[in-house]
């Protein structure tokens, strides 16, 4: 029996750093999220898709253009940021006055119809995708464990991501007009600061969080159209947790979640799916605002 | 002015009944000398390029080589998305067969939407073609003389992969396990040819199906110190499997993977450096001869950019043979009764491109042999698609599970 512990011990070990490397995928989703949701008061449903599109455009690149993949860590947010552009201006921003379903129903119908011609183009088995020079090679020695250097590098680019996210939010005169904003946005705008621009850009930088935790993900997971609504629902469980639309939050709960379904699979495998979600509906019956969450 | 509306209505019923009773001979024309089939598989989900619009292409080419439009025989074809849903697959087949005079059905991967179109068509009396699906069943418990079960099954795989890796060597197994019936099925198929084989299975994992990190998994598996790791999954969830044991390095300190289903599209998806040195078996390889290059050739225009799996094959080689078997019993002998349709399919030899020469078994298991590949390393793969070596034939009598363990009903009386 005790033995029996030992051993399983000795397999959690391992499994907590790998929680970690999912929860650093679930911290970025989570975090675009609330960022979008905390500033524009939006659902968006669409985000898994972008996720996904994130990574397509990384494949894109290096398969079409022989671009690689530390250029497309910085071209590929930014190209489907300006693609949030388009969707905010021309259809998110019709939504603000409407209830929340709205903003909800518009976003998942976007994320169905993006998938959809992806899967149309690309068929639904996925592309390969190689990790660049760099990272690849043989895994690293932990003593307890073999880490691919890659899945170490993913972990320390979402702390850094996440770290300039709350920087940028918390600490700049910007971050201060965009919280200001969401308090009284006609009054921001008697300053004289351009805020439906504000939140445009507000909308495509959650967007270019998305696609660049999608970047990170090819040399792990395949490149399919399904693999951002396999994540997504995950990710929603970890917002609502967190508290929705707080950027501690969904940080925190993120990697906490992550390492949380990582011990699930040692020790109940078959739960692993599902015990993310026992905890939201008990976080939410303890505390109904999420974790870190304003009632 | 009601008057008026009342007449308009009345005009614009009687000009909607007039195509529907000039319809009525025009159809009793057509199916004097018409064959209608039906494909039905997955078109937008994880199954998508193992069937799909592909056997669509590949049942059209069965009917250009069989050369039927010649002998004054029209065929026509639809195809739909079944969804990997049963309800959905059902309500198409009753629709298609009560509704637009279906008389085939091809096709039909994921095992619970394959059998749920079995019953269906039984009921009907027409006839179905089984390419996709995997489970034994539909020659087992619950086989009918409406249904042919052509390209492959969970038997046939466990046997090839399952006996082969163990006389390698492979003597301990770990399973990484797919949570659903054809996961448990082929788990359970493997178990026994390795412990047949003098082997043993020091543990399994059972995962919920569409997981997307599989490291946990394969960890747990290399801390068992199995020497081979067996996959009891499919599509994405064994390409993630395969992916991350490469990048895990699972396979560089002696561990083999043994995916006990892939299809060279999986290969494609993964790559060579992720996919080299895997073993599988596949029934239908594109370049494994002259008449599979030949096929191959006639059929890969119409595919999008790909190459031909087996469950494409299949839908190729079982529309042929049925369609040589209508042409030989008469159209309207083969439309009236799928099960004569199939009988007679059953006592005629079977030939065709992709799998040579063969035959059906009374419980409706399609005979051939089967292969042994290994995916060859980047370096020695010379053209596209260009991905496997063959290691092993098994010769079609043992191949295949014997017809007494089935249970068929077919075959007791």
């Amino acid at each position: 029996m005790i033995e029996d512990l030992l051993f399983r011990l000795e397999l959690g070990l391992p499994q907590v750093v790998l929680g970690l490397v999912n929860g650093a995928f679930y911290a970025l989703l989570s975090l675009g999220l609330a960022v979008i949701f905390g500033m524009l008061n939006v659902i968006n449903f669409a985000h898994g898709a972008q996720f996904m599109m994130g990574a397509f455009v990384a494949w894109m690149l290096l398969a079409w253009g022989g671009i690689g993949y530390w250029w497309a860590l910085v071209l590929s947010p930014l190209i489907v940021g300006a693609l949030g552009v388009v969707v905010e201006k021309l259809l998110i921003s019709r939504l603000y006055k409407l209830d929340h379903l709205y903003g909800l129903l518009l976003t998942f119908g976007l994320a169905l119809i993006i998938e959809g011609i992806f899967r149309n183009s690309f068929g639904s088995s996925g592309l390969p995708y190689t990790p660049p020079e760099l990272l690849g090679g043989p895994p690293v020695d932990l003593g307890f464990m073999y880490l691919p250097k890659y899945r170490l590098w993913v972990v320390v680019a979402a702390v850094v991501m996440s770290l300039a996210t709350w920087l940028v939010i918390e600490k700049t005169r910007l971050g201060a007009y965009l919280r200001a904003a969401t308090e009284n946005a006609a009054l921001v705008q008697a300053f004289g600061v351009n805020v439906p621009r504000m939140v445009t850009l507000t909308y495509a930088a959650g967007v270019a969080l998305a696609a660049f935790d999608g970047v990170l993900a090819p040399p792990i997971y395949s490149v399919n159209p399904q693999m951002g609504s396999n994540l997504i629902i995950t990710v929603f469980a970890v917002v609502v947790i967190g508290g929705m639309g707080s950027i501690l939050g969904s940080v925190v709960t993120g990697f906490g979640l992550g390492l949380i379904e990582g011990l699930t699979k040692v020790f109940y495998p078959e739960a692993s799916s599902t015990v993310i979600f026992v905890i939201m509906a008990i976080v939410l019956l303890a505390r109904p605002a999420g974790l870190f969450g304003r009632a | 002015m009601a008057q008026d509306r009342r007449s308009l209505l009345r005009t614009a019923a009687a000009a909607s009944l007039v195509p529907a009773v000039a319809g009525i001979p025009a159809r009793a024309r057509a199916q004097s000398a018409t064959l209608k089939i039906g494909v039905l598989n997955d078109q937008s989900g994880v199954y998508r390029e193992i069937s799909g619009p592909s056997s669509v292409a590949c049942v059209r080419q069965a009917i250009v080589d069989s050369g039927i439009t010649a002998k004054g025989i029209n065929v026509e074809v639809v195809s739909a998305d079944h969804q990997n849903k049963p309800d959905v697959g059902s309500t198409i087949a009753r629709q298609w067969i009560d509704r637009d005079g279906v008389d085939v059905i091809v096709d039909v991967p994921n095992s619970a939407v394959a059998l749920a179109v079995n019953g269906v068509v039984r009921e009907k009396n027409k006839a179905y073609f089984n390419s996709g699906g995997a489970t034994t069943d539909l020659t087992g418990a619950q086989c009918s003389p409406n249904t042919v079960h052509w390209t492959y099954d969970t038997y046939m795989l466990a046997k090839s992969t399952g006996g082969a890796m163990v006389k390698t060597g492979g003597d301990s197994w770990f399973f990484i396990t797919a949570d659903y019936a054809f996961g448990h099925a082929l788990e359970r198929d493997t178990t026994r040819f390795v412990e047949a084989a003098g082997g043993k299975v020091l543990g399994s994992i059972k995962h919920p199906l569409q997981s997307t990190d599989f490291s946990s998994y394969l960890l747990q598996a290399q801390q068992s110190r199995a020497k081979v790791i067996g996959l009891a999954n499919a599509g994405t969830d064994t390409i993630n499997s395969v992916k991350q044991a490469a990048e895990f390095g699972v396979t560089r300190r002696g561990t083999k993977i043994a995916v006990l289903l892939m299809f060279i599209n999986d290969v494609h998806a993964l790559g060579l450096p992720a996919a080299q040195g895997l073993v599988c078996t596949e029934s239908f390889y594109w370049d494994l001869n002259d008449r599979t290059r030949a096929f191959t050739n006639r059929v890969k225009g119409a595919m999008a950019g790909s190459y031909p799996a087996m469950s494409h094959a299949g839908c190729y080689a079982s529309v042929l043979h049925y369609l040589k078997a209508a042409a030989d019993m008469g159209v309207a002998a083969a439309k009236a009764s799928g099960a004569d349709a199939v009988a007679r399919m059953k006592a005629m030899p079977t030939d065709d491109d992709c799998f040579g020469a063969g035959s059906i078994r009374a419980d409706g298991r399609k005979l051939h042999p089967t292969y042994l590949f290994e995916v060859k390393a980047p370096a020695e793969s010379k053209a596209p698609w260009d991905y496997y070596k063959l290691l092993q034939t098994t010769a079609t009598e043992d191949a295949w599970r014997p017809l007494a363990e089935g249970g068929c009903s077919l075959i007791r009386t």
